[in-house]
């Protein structure tokens, strides 16, 4: 697990971690957000649609943020659905019993989830790999018990309806959040600004502590720094954008179900970091792609769609361990 | 009073259950150092086969014969699929598990179907013992007598035999217990097999207290995880222990508050994990 980093610079360590270096470092940036940024216009000529490059862009914020966590902190966390899934509601319920607001309501729920994962995280981090990974999954299913036992302020089983997204007014401008293509461009504003946040921290001196967490707890804590703290913070940050990826859900879908809250979506959330390539910047990205796209096809072809996502799973553990972007950043070391 | 009873006899039946899946989940987290979440999957194929088996050779045949079979399957499990992930990151281990676990719920479901099955007791076991406290039927003392057996063939098992005691050994350092001339990839998969087999004898008795949905292990998972951290990852005795306080606090809640009752064992969780971060009977500083 551990790669022979000892010579090069703390600069060149986040480079190499975020799947660039040198020269072609802008590159595949440029290529990313290109893509992004025409998605609506190419993507039915390839046979998707408009909300399903919502939905990546939404599965690919929550599991960037996720992947701060996971990839970058080496914290074994499976419980993120609980962040996104209480994003989702703190903004289903705003909007239903509080404010016409679209805006308010995305704040109100992402303070919810995000101010949920930095309270509960503290309960995580004494442990560390599946030990770590067992709480966070019990920790986070506390949340499901409570949204479908809730039933007269969560609709229960059922998942909460009964509100819709508002268009935005900015001066004189009207943001129609109605049109699939706006909303699509909405989420890829707020996906960028998730971008900017996770590279903007892998940069700074706090991503460089993560990631020499990640490779020698033991050490990290030797050279005096409170390790927990720092995992806390991880967890505390990907909450938040977890709960800002929820809250975007609430609004694509107008509605929130409970199954927004299980782990087993958290299981999903962690195989897309894998898919896509946990060490680097863009895995969790691609892995979305992968991922919807495949969900969405199987479960319009199969019944027994549910077999074949789980030998994805089975599959990407036994051939595939560094992802796709890890499988092309060992091809090209070499 | 007697509906107090009734909820707080039905806690510690439900709360066996979770006993008897945390053990084998804590038997397979010592020393194969996985989450293993196909372990409900198990549970479920534990009871479905009982119910196929049960016209056959009957009952008490099924309950012999369900658990050994799911322990087979495990072990073919274990040499295919997670004997490769030993040396690898946690992390895939309990991924492929989840995998599985998605697998097998959807071909029992294929095979069995989606709709719930009933699974009847035979009729010695399913008369109330006393007029005054009719739930105690045959069935519910049966299950106390035979989950308090299994455990305590299990810790017979660790204490007193060879490998056993190479089990325990290998908890607390599986490198030494390797460099001292003991294939430890079959003491994995024999501790494998055993935890397996425990998942299947609860997936039968389950089955004749609570039925039989492609679902039913996927439900009572959760529950067995909170049990371990409850009682301490790394004590066996703490899964057991575990499991009956979260079961009886469930059932005791179910008398006032019914809509808390799944919210209570995570919230008796949650305290545990304030006030004593290793659990009841947590070993200090184990992957701390």
């Amino acid at each position: 697990m551990n790669t022979p980093v000892a010579e090069e610079t703390n600069r060149s360590k986040a480079a190499s971690a975020t799947g660039t270096t040198g020269a072609t470092r802008w590159l595949p940036a440029l290529v990313v957000w290109g893509l992004l940024l025409t998605a609506p216009f190419w993507l039915p000529l390839v046979g998707g649609y408009t909300s399903l490059g919502s939905r990546v862009l939404i599965f690919g914020l929550v599991t960037m943020g996720l992947n701060l966590l996971l990839g970058f902190t080496g914290g074994l966390s499976f419980g993120h659905a609980a962040y996104f899934g209480l994003g989702a509601y703190g903004t289903g319920l705003m909007l239903k019993f509080i404010t016409a607001s679209t805006p308010l309501a995305m704040l109100g729920g992402m303070l919810l989830g995000g101010l949920g994962a930095t309270l509960f995280g503290p309960l995580t981090v004494r442990r560390r790999g599946i030990y770590f990974a067992m709480i966070t999954i019990a920790v986070g299913q506390m949340f499901y018990f409570v949204a479908v036992r809730w039933n007269s302020l969560t609709g229960g089983e059922d998942g909460l309806t009964g509100f819709s997204r508002t268009n935005i007014h900015l001066g004189g401008w009207v943001i129609d959040l109605h049109q699939p293509l706006v909303f699509y461009y909405f989420t890829l504003l707020f996906f960028a600004i998730g971008c900017v946040i996770v590279w903007c921290v892998l940069n700074s001196p706090l991503g460089h502590t993560f990631i020499a967490i990640r490779e020698n707890r033991r050490r990290i804590r030797f050279l005096g720094v409170t390790t927990g703290v720092y995992i806390w913070i991880a967890f505390a940050i990907s909450g938040f954008l977890a709960a800002l990826a929820g809250s975007l859900y609430a609004l694509l879908n107008n509605f929130t179900s409970p199954q927004d809250l299980n782990w087993v979506l958290s299981g999903d959330f962690v195989i897309i970091c894998v898919l896509g390539g946990m060490r680097t910047f863009w895995g969790p990205l691609v892995g979305s792609v992968i991922y919807v796209v495949a969900q969405d096809y199987l479960s319009s072809i199969t019944v027994n769609w549910m077999s074949f996502i789980g030998a994805i799973f089975v599959a990407a553990v036994l051939f595939f361990p560094w992802g796709l972007l890890g499988f092309f950043q060992q091809q090209m070391r070499k | 009073m007697e509906l107090l009873l009734f909820n707080i006899f039905n806690g510690l039946i439900i709360g066996l259950f979770y006993a008897l899946m945390a053990l084998g989940l804590s038997l397979i987290l010592g020393l194969n150092g996985i989450i293993n979440f196909s372990h409900g999957a198990f549970l479920a194929l534990g009871g479905y086969l009982a119910y196929s088996l049960t016209p056959t050779i009957g009952f008490w045949g099924a309950l012999l014969v369900s658990p050994f079979l799911v322990g087979i399957i495990g072990l073919v499990v274990e040499h295919l699929l997670i004997r490769p992930l030993y040396e690898r990151d946690p992390l895939y281990s309990l991924l492929l598990t989840f995998g599985l676990a998605m697998i097998m719920q959807d071909l029992v479901r294929t095979f069995w179907g989606a709709t719930g099955l009933p699974f009847s007791v035979p009729a010695a076991l399913s008369h109330p013992l006393s007029d005054v406290y009719f739930f105690v039927t045959g069935y519910r003392v049966f299950v106390v007598v035979l989950s308090l057996t299994a455990t305590a063939a299990l810790f017979a098992l660790l204490q007193l035999t060879r490998v056993g005691v190479r089990i325990r050994a290998g908890n607390a350092d599986l490198e030494t217990v390797s460099a001292l001339g003991i294939n430890i990839y079959r003491l994995r998969a024999i501790n494998f097999g055993v935890g397996i087999l425990f998942a299947g004898l609860a997936g039968v008795l389950a089955a004749g207290r609570l039925g039989l949905t492609p679902t039913m292990g996927a439900s009572l998972i959760m529950p067995s995880f909170v049990a371990i951290i409850v009682g301490g990852v790394g004590s066996l005795l703490g899964s057991l222990v575990g499991g009956i306080i979260i079961g009886v606090a469930a059932g005791l809640v179910t008398t006032y508050y019914p809509a808390a009752s799944d919210v209570v064992i995570y919230l008796i969780m949650a305290l545990v994990l304030i006030v004593r971060p290793r659990g009841l009977l947590g070993q200090e500083g184990l992957l701390e």
